[in-house]
């Protein structure tokens, strides 16, 4: 499994007095189970750029290539590709239509054309996937709570069972505990069932935690395609786009100016406490 | 998909018919419209098309845009035409089988074309060179009269400019719900009319809720800036005529009786 990019171009608007460059030339290969976050500020062209990895947007020019098969080639069955590679909107839960959780959840499956048990089968590994027990199946999907709601839907993706999971900003709007539940779930999927995850988001604390490989768009082109400790070195290019690097970043360039001895590559607030404690013993030391 | 939807558009340049008052645009509208139910000569469309031709070179947008929006009278163009071409009584030209083609009935057609197009031509030119809100503006202004009729002028003005505003809005959100259930295998467009329907309900729903929820939001807003309807209220921006719009006034009332006089005269 691997999503490969080539010379992707996208317009808004073709021909139109408003029409607008959305994506420029952007090109990069994820490799199966890989985390990556997706990072821009508003208008960098992030959402674009994930609809066309499952085929909902035709590229202006370029194109994708999901195992070495050109996904916009003629006769290429793109609405298999949307099972393999699930795609979960901003605000997922406004695409919650049916009379309770259960039946919404099977959706999906449903539309891939599986029988019946086989549905129903997957639709509850995906609610237990996302943590909603049985007292949720049958309750209508606009009684839950925000949290609730979010994973019900994330849960209608899933129950695809998609082999690499694209999520746009899953935890926008969300109070701290329903963030962590929805990215510890998300990271669990990485890492026991060897998902590939692309995920896009401004935190950039969830990014320096989670993601293993950043890419920073801007202005539709990708301008960093690094580790996150990498990318967060340039933190002084990343303010002139609009985005910052984790605040404890911060707090280690302020410590190594005061002429603290500790590494420049700290982006966790654990990382940092290790790298201060070290410094602290280094210190006593002397 | 959705986004070429061009009818009621707005089109953002600056031109010096961009920069008029919308009530001065309303005028020239309804006047454009009078004098097109006026002419019935040759000279007189010379005249009408003499003037839109100016208008749309003054009003800087592309022709092609404008043009665009004649794909939705398309259908009722050919129509009448069609009726005024093959059923008018008079001189015969030609005629192939049942189907006889007159002078009169060719002239007719012609003429019943021509004013058609000018007709959503000229409407156009109002709403591509108006914002929504403009037009709200301008149309409270000018049928403020009618309040004392008790007509609730002001109340049907704020409901549409908040359904005009929410058109965009509503087609946006149209198609994001579209993507996310293409995301989970929904498929639009292939299958029978029964399956074609059933397939909206997907679409349909979340549609509905997210307008409701977006209707009271908005309600809820408004309360909260105290917002209680038209009385006593002032604006923001008040419609004011400058000299240009004294100008424009006297070059519709110029075009007008220049129209009337061709039919007098001719």
């Amino acid at each position: 499994m691997s999503i490969r990019v080539e010379h992707l171009h996208y317009i808004y608007g073709e021909g139109t007095a408003f029409s607008q460059y959305a994506l420029k030339d952007v090109n990069f290969t994820i490799e199966q189970g890989e985390f990556v976050g997706l990072i821009g500020h508003t208008g960098s062209g992030k959402s674009t750029l994930i609809q066309h990895l499952n085929g909902l947007l035709k590229p202006t020019k370029g194109t994708v290539y999901y195992n070495d098969e050109d996904i916009f080639g003629d006769g290429y069955d793109r609405k298999s590709l949307r099972s393999k590679v699930g795609l979960v909107f901003q605000y997922p839960e406004y695409q919650l239509f049916e009379v309770d959780v259960f039946t919404d959840v099977c959706f999906g499956p449903k539309n891939l054309g599986l029988d019946k048990d086989e549905i129903e089968r997957r639709a509850r590994k995906a609610l237990e996937l996302v943590g909603l027990d049985e007292s949720f199946y049958r309750q209508s999907p606009f009684e839950l709570s925000g949290g609730q709601k979010r994973r019900a839907a994330i849960a209608g993706v899933l129950a695809m069972e998609p082999e690499v999971l694209i999520l746009d900003e899953p935890t926008a709007g969300l109070d701290p505990k329903g963030r962590d539940e929805i990215l510890g779930t998300i990271s669990a999927l990485h890492r026991e069932r060897g998902m590939t995850i692309i995920l896009v988001s401004h935190s950039m604390e969830d990014m320096a935690r989670y993601a293993q490989r950043l890419i920073v768009m801007n202005h539709g082109e990708k301008i960093f395609d690094d580790v996150p400790k990498e990318v967060f070195k340039h933190y002084k290019e990343l303010e002139k786009i609009g985005l910052a690097a984790p605040q404890i970043t911060y707090v280690v360039h302020e410590l190594r100016e005061h002429g603290v001895k500790i590494a420049d590559d700290l982006t966790t607030v654990e990382e940092a406490r290790d790298g201060i404690l070290e410094a602290y013993a280094n210190l006593q030391k002397h | 998909m959705l986004r070429e939807i061009t009818i009621g558009q707005y089109y953002p340049v600056d031109s010096a018919v961009h920069r008029l008052d919308p009530r001065t645009k309303l005028f020239g509208t309804l006047v454009f419209i009078i004098s097109l139910f006026v002419a019935d000569n040759i000279w007189a469309y010379a005249l009408a098309t003499l003037w839109l031709a100016f208008v749309i070179r003054l009003t800087k947008v592309p022709f092609s845009f404008m043009v665009r929006g004649l794909k939705a009278v398309l259908f009722l163009l050919l129509i009448s035409v069609s009726f005024n071409l093959f059923l008018t009584e008079g001189r015969v030209l030609v005629q192939i089988w049942i189907f006889r083609i007159t002078w009169e009935g060719l002239r007719t057609a012609v003429f019943m074309a021509v004013r058609l197009i000018y007709l959503v031509l000229g409407s156009t030119i109002m709403t591509l060179t108006t914002t929504p809100n403009e037009l709200t503006d301008g149309l409270e202004k000018s049928l403020g009269f009618l309040e004392k009729l008790h007509v609730p002028v002001h109340e049907i003005s704020m409901m549409m400019s908040i359904a005009l505003r929410f058109i965009p809005i509503l087609v946006e959100e149209t198609d994001k719900i579209m993507k996310a259930q293409m995301a989970r295998g929904a498929d639009f467009d292939s299958g029978n009319l029964i399956q074609k329907a059933k397939a909206m309900v997907p679409l349909l729903v979340p549609l509905f809720i997210s307008a409701f929820r977006r209707a009271t939001d908005l309600a809820m807003a408004m309360e909260a800036r105290c917002y209680r309807g038209g009385d006593g209220r002032t604006k923001m921006k008040p419609l004011h005529y400058a000299g240009r719009d004294r100008a424009a006034y006297g070059l519709e009332l110029l075009y007008l009786a220049g129209m009337i006089g061709i039919r007098c005269l001719l």
